[in-house]
């Protein structure tokens, strides 16, 4: 085998019909943006799974890491009165 | 296509090294036990990283070598219309494949390397696609038993407890069933047809009734390193248990057809509510997953002259890739 460099990755984000949003479903090795998008379409919309691509190059993503779930996520977890469900309305008030 | 875990081989599971290291393997298992999916940037013990990269490269092998017995018949398909199921069935098996290496990546092996294992013997692929499709037939039963086995395993390997193999799973599950309908509809045509068709039918079943029994591994009693993987939920049903659910699915459907399978022990058990069948031939099936099918010397020959042939395009890809980020930049 020939020492070659890979390809790089790219993410592919689909929008499966207007009105929804862009969802991650895989990723392809592509030499550039155009390749990537040709083979995101073969690879991930067969079967009519979408209407839109996004390909994104991977080493782009910035993403949270696992360690920090705490100090990000947590501090939502008691603030249970930003949620309708916190506050009591008599029935007698009406659909609210 | 596929799933099979009857190529890996046992699992070392190292001692905890160190306190930090054994709290860790404390909450991944606790993860596991609550059914949360483990995800790529996450902790997880060293030996479960290698049991998936080992497993999910050797599951995307299948897939792409999967085409090659299948590829053989495109320009022999008797009609337009099996053409384009033909085609669109390996493009497929392409497809499948690469979702499953896309997501072994995520466990920070590269595409190359997996690459690189196939083609060296390393890593090892399913051992039904070192069986020769000898006959239109095939194309039937490939699609109706040996897709039919994979779906088998593959709907339990949805179940997974790592995120991007279980997502990859779910994805291929919904596509597959495709493959085997299309197969048993070939094989429904031939045997309407002439005797020669039916007998056509008869003798590829023949054929790929036991190698497809063997895709799904050793018997529980000779699968000793099973038991990790069902405690870390990347295996979630036993060998034993898979190939008992799918002998019971086919056997019906084998009447349908009108033919026979080729176990005289075949029956059906009143009392265990399930099929029995006879004893399978597991020196073939050492043999096979050891290099020595019929098929298995041909099938990496192709693979690695299509990916040398094919080494000028990804050059060339490249340099213009970077030509054209020069000009850029200039």
């Amino acid at each position: 085998m020939t020492e070659e460099k890979e390809w790089p990755l790219w993410e592919v984000f689909i929008r499966s019909k207007a009105g929804l949003d862009h969802k991650h479903c895989g990723s392809v090795h592509a030499s550039d943006a155009e390749m990537a998008m040709e083979s995101a379409r073969d690879v991930y919309t067969r079967r009519s799974e979408g209407i839109s691509i996004w390909v994104v190059p991977s080493n782009a993503i910035t993403a949270s890491k696992p360690e920090d779930k705490e100090s990000l996520f947590e501090p939502a977890d008691d603030k249970i009165y930003r949620h309708p469900t916190f506050y009591d309305i008599p029935q007698g008030a009406g659909k609210m | 296509m596929y799933g099979d875990t009857s190529i890996q081989k046992p699992i070392e599971i190292a001692e905890p090294t160190s306190e930090e290291q054994a709290r860790l393997e404390v909450i991944f298992q606790q993860k596991i036990d609550d059914n949360i999916k483990i995800e790529p940037q996450e902790w997880m013990p060293d030996a479960y990283r290698k049991t998936l990269v080992r497993q999910m490269s050797q599951h995307a092998h299948s897939e792409v070598i999967g085409m090659q017995p299948e590829g053989n018949w495109i320009t022999r398909a008797p009609s337009l219309r099996r053409k384009v199921i033909l085609l669109a069935k390996i493009q497929d098996e392409g497809g499948h494949g690469l979702y499953i290496y896309s997501s072994a990546e995520t466990l920070g092996t590269s595409r190359a390397e997996m690459i690189e294992q196939l083609q060296t013997g390393k890593a090892k692929y399913s051992s039904i696609f070192n069986y020769p499709a000898l006959s239109w037939a095939d194309m039937g039963t490939i699609g109706w038993l040996v897709d039919g086995a994979a779906i088998t395993n593959q709907v339990a390997l949805s179940r997974c407890s790592y995120g991007p193999y279980s997502r990859a799973m779910i994805r291929i599950c919904k596509e597959e069933s495709f493959h085997q309908r299309q197969g048993y509809e070939l094989l429904l045509t031939l045997s309407r047809g002439s005797d020669e068709q039916k007998e056509l039918l008869q003798e590829s079943v023949n054929r790929f009734w036991w190698p497809s029994l063997m895709m799904f591994g050793p018997n529980d009693s000779d699968s000793p390193h099973s038991a990790q993987s069902m405690k870390w939920k990347i295996k979630r049903k036993s060998n034993d248990q898979l190939r008992q659910e799918f002998v019971d699915a086919t056997v019906p459907q084998a009447d349908f057809l009108g033919i026979t399978l080729p176990d005289p022990d075949l029956k059906w058990n009143e009392e265990s509510g399930h099929y029995d069948y006879g004893e399978i031939d597991w020196e073939e099936f050492g043999n096979v997953i050891h290099g020595n099918g019929p098929c298995n010397k041909q099938r990496i020959a192709n693979h690695i002259k299509a990916h040398e042939d094919g080494a000028w395009v990804r050059e060339a890809a490249a340099a213009y890739a970077e030509k054209q980020q020069n000009k850029q930049v200039a």
